[in-house]
């Protein structure tokens, strides 16, 4: 992405070079199998998520250690979450929302750290994670409610004359879901990043450099939040995706 | 010369299609402005109701940023693709 805008531009450092996918031995060539730095940074942050889960949950103490409290919360955060929002049917999803947010929330805060690789930064690997809630949403749906599965197109709150209409619209913003589910997380993670080396960029010149330092400081802090809040909004629109396709109870 | 002349126009046309495209996220800047100033009333006249309806702020958000992030990806296809 960043490769053809090199050289026509002004930056010292252009700020979409962090995105660059480079191979990690040798050569330029990538193919489907070669181990870039996108795969270590994956493979750190399932690392992190393993490490985090085991060992954290090793003792098993009823007064918890540190690591042991962080991994509770986030298990009893997620598993209200979940109950919450598709309701006591969808409970049985808890495993695959709590793998999505855990993955979502270590990749984003591991993207953080400076020389690192933000791998949510990359609509490939976003799209992939959208399509399949888009794809476990739509054959668990026709498989719990059958053709029943269609009537969410079909407002019967709304007025006859204008429910065709509304079927297309509703049919539209179904299909457009794992579009704006994906580059959601990857625009935020991205334009953050990208914000961050564009005020870098300005550090060169002495005179702002204390200014621009500080507000490298204030936007890190932004992106924190950023990082943790795209997680958090990725999770709960699967949830609310997952409530269409086992929630009957609500409508 | 004639060819260059056409070339430059193109990528001019194509910078200024990307800038115009990115307007479109002060509308969901608005957007999330109004939801999250309208929680932020309701959560101060009845501040115990408040924490049950975080996860609708959140979707109400995510939906109305939407609107933005598609606007963005018009930019981004402006740029890096056509």
């Amino acid at each position: 992405m960043a490769g053809e805008a090199e050289g026509s531009s002004g930056f010292a450092i252009h700020p979409m070079d962090q995105f660059v996918v480079t191979p990690l031995f040798g050569g330029d060539h990538i193919a489907w199998y070669s181990v870039t730095n996108v795969t270590l940074w994956m493979a750190l942050g399932v690392a992190c998520v393993a490490l985090l889960l085991i060992y954290g949950t090793r003792r098993r103490a009823i007064v918890p250690s540190r690591t042991q409290s962080v991994a509770e919360l986030l298990y009893g955060f997620i598993h209200n979450l979940v109950e919450e929002v598709t309701g006591h049917e969808g409970a049985k999803f808890f495993p695959y929302v709590m793998t999505l947010f855990l993955f979502i929330l270590i990749s984003n805060l591991l993207g953080l750290l400076p020389m690192s690789f933000a791998t949510t930064s990359h609509m490939a690997v976003t799209v992939v994670l959208a399509l399949l809630v888009f794809g476990t949403v739509t054959v668990l749906g026709f498989i719990n409610k059958g053709i029943g599965f269609l009537s969410m197109f079909w407002v019967t709150s709304a007025p006859l004359g204008v429910r065709p209409a509304l079927a297309v619209i509703e049919l539209i913003s179904y299909f457009v879901r794992p579009v704006s589910h994906s580059i959601r997380l990857a625009g935020n993670v991205m334009a953050g990043h990208a914000v961050i080396k564009v005020i870098a960029g300005f550090a060169s010149l002495a005179v702002v450099s204390p200014i621009v330092i500080g507000s490298i400081t204030a936007v890190y802090a932004l992106e924190l939040l950023v990082a943790v809040v795209q997680a958090y909004v990725f999770t709960i629109l699967t949830c609310v995706y997952l409530r269409d396709a086992v929630g009957s109870s609500h409508h | 010369m004639e060819l260059e002349a056409a070339q430059q126009i193109s990528l001019m046309g194509k910078y200024i299609g990307a800038g115009l495209a990115t307007t479109g996220l002060g509308g969901a800047g608005i957007g999330v402005g109004i939801i999250f100033g309208n929680f932020l009333a309701g959560a101060l006249r009845n501040p115990s109701a408040a924490p049950g309806q975080m996860a609708n702020l959140f979707v109400g958000i995510a939906f109305a940023e939407a609107m933005g992030i598609f606007s963005f990806l018009i930019a981004l296809l402006l740029m890096f693709a056509v």
